[in-house]
């Protein structure tokens, strides 16, 4: 898609800017939906309806009500808080999500970039969303933020382990970085998928690789740093209108980032499940946002679910269960290539 | 050791076994009632908004005797004798225009008290509930079906009425008084002369004036459905 569009408008700078933007035509309506359906899936996993009165059917217009109330809201600043990084973190929290969708390939016509590093530069820099959380958390002068923010730091420095030796796996069988290549490696029927193969040791990898991506978007049973319960609203509690809504965009964009990777190295990314039927680029974008949605339903599905765990417990899940369990998968599919 | 591997299989089980609760509750009917648009049965005594049926209404009182927050602002008036204003459902004889029959429902504490004296069943509690006003002063219903001319008049009818009566009955009473004097022509005639300074009702003049407490002249708010009790 890079190249025609460079020939469309002979520009090349204005086809990268296009090309740039191309992702936030699908998360901000994305994230409207997402909030809207999280709220559906709650209410009705506790036996409620949820939204119900904006704009007639089941509320569907609840979450745009809800962003132009938003929108109109004062901007608050605490007096005692540091002004210029209170402004920042939304953005540097935004930013570091929105960057990881550029390498991941929607459809085998479109990838904001398709470098050799890709799978690398997405865990790198959807890390720089911690950095944003710390920046709030620090800079908004209240114990409530600031543990939240601590907690998210912990949290996504012990996380990230799991996360990196999970996609390891599948990295060790594809043999490159290029997400898209590991998407084209995926082509065929289902059973071409790398969750698939060498099983169980790719599936399992899946499955701590979906538990740490848990942790990573700050999504229950692992949401220590905005416990609502325990510290007000964690790290954006000193936040409101706009920045409010930037942190909640950034978190449902994050949520369905770590679900499009999932989907991307284990499920074929934009791979049509029936081999031919139903492939080519324009399904291709249907079967990976199928697929990325899945997973963020998932996501919900858990969140209503399960109690947060413990601070103590979530250490221990990181680094005593899902650490050497990766490993263990490395090590299995290293051994398996081998023979 | 082998605790190690029990939990991490308890975990991973638990964790299925929650997802397939709260999967299986998504297709539950809600508990939610969208309450204006659908409304639960009230139950069968369900006391709510006050609801007076005037046209049986004796002007007794005993409502508002009987109501601990003092809710009522209740004021009659004697009928003339030539005046007929007919007979409850019931079969009473009515004896009193009722001129102003005001319930404070901001005060009403839903005892359902004024409902048991009443001789004639015209007071009741109704399954209305919603009846909030944006003015505490338009929670004032006035139930008295006369209009404010017609109050004036009976008034001003039933004053003249009483003086007339006041002032024969003290004609009556001097006379009996001189009657008794002079028969009797003996000590201790005061007391009988100053009988009748007693006797007129001075209520004649002081209800002369319309009645103030009354904000809205809208009808009395009727329940569309009355439950019969």
């Amino acid at each position: 898609m890079e190249q025609p569009l460079k020939d469309l408008l002979s520009n090349d700078v204005l086809a990268y800017v296009i090309m740039a933007f191309i992702p936030l035509l699908w998360i901000v309506p994305y994230a409207l939906f997402a909030v809207w359906l999280e709220r559906k899936v709650s209410a009705h996993m506790q036996d409620r309806l949820g939204p119900m009165r904006v704009g007639g059917w089941h509320g569907w217009a609840q979450t745009i009500a809800d962003i132009l109330k938003l929108v109109q809201k004062e901007d608050i600043v605490p007096s005692a808080a540091d002004k210029k990084l209170h402004f920042l973190s939304p953005w540097v929290v935004f930013i570091g999500s929105y960057a990881a969708f550029a390498a991941i390939p929607f459809s085998s016509a479109y990838v904001g970039s398709n470098i050799n590093l890709g799978l690398f530069y997405v865990i790198a820099v959807s890390t720089l969303v911690v950095v944003g959380i710390l920046m709030a958390g620090w800079s908004s002068n209240n114990k409530w933020s600031l543990f939240g923010a601590m907690r998210s730091a912990a949290q996504i420095v012990s996380y990230e382990i799991p996360t990196a030796l999970a996609l390891l796996a599948v990295v060790m069988i594809a043999g490159t970085l290029n997400l898209q290549e590991i998407n084209q490696q995926q082509t065929g029927w289902f059973w071409h998928w790398y969750i698939f193969k060498k099983f169980p040791f790719v599936f399992v990898a899946f499955i701590i690789y979906f538990v740490a991506s848990l942790a990573e978007t700050n999504r229950t049973p692992f949401d220590l740093p905005e416990a609502e319960s325990e510290l007000v609203a964690g790290y954006h509690t000193e936040y409101s209108g706009m920045k409010f809504a930037l942190f909640f965009l950034a978190e449902y964009a994050n949520m369905f980032a770590v679900s499009a990777i999932g989907a991307t190295l284990f499920l074929g990314g934009w791979n049509s499940p029936f081999g031919d039927f139903l492939g080519g680029p324009i399904w291709g974008v249907f079967w990976f946002l199928s697929k990325g949605m899945f997973f963020v339903v998932v996501q919900m599905w858990l969140r209503w679910t399960l109690p947060r765990l413990r601070v103590d417990q979530l250490m221990y899940v990181s680094w005593k269960v899902l650490t050497p369990w990766a490993f263990v998968c490395i090590l299995g599919v290293g051994f398996w290539m081998m023979m | 050791m082998k605790k190690y591997f029990r939990d991490i299989f308890q975990g991973i089980w638990s964790v299925l076994i929650g997802m397939k609760v709260t999967f299986l509750h998504l297709f539950t009917p809600a508990v939610t009632i969208q309450y204006p648009d659908v409304k639960l049965k009230l139950p069968e005594r369900a006391r709510n908004r006050l609801y007076v049926n005037m046209d049986d209404c004796i002007g007794c009182f005993q409502c508002d005797i009987a109501c601990p927050v003092d809710c009522f602002a209740i004021e009659t008036a004697k009928a003339l004798p030539t005046e007929d204003l007919g007979t409850t459902s019931t079969g009473q004889k009515k004896k009193l225009w009722v001129t102003k029959f005001d319930i404070d429902i901001a005060k009403c504490c839903y005892c359902g008290l004024c409902v048991y004296p009443c001789p004639t069943e015209c007071i009741k509690m109704t399954d209305v509930y919603e009846f909030s006003e944006f003015d505490r002063h338009q929670l004032i219903y006035n139930y008295a079906t006369l209009t404010p001319a017609e109050i004036a008049d009976v008034k001003v009818r039933t004053g003249e009425y009483e003086k007339e009566q006041a002032v024969k009955k003290a004609a009556a009473a001097t006379a009996a008084a001189q009657a008794k004097a002079a028969s009797a022509a003996a000590p201790g005639t005061a007391p009988a002369a100053a009988k009748p300074a007693m006797a007129p009702p001075a209520t004649a003049q002081a209800t002369a004036t319309v009645a103030p407490g009354a904000p809205k002249e809208a009808p009395p708010p009727t329940s569309p459905t009355e439950p019969s009790l």
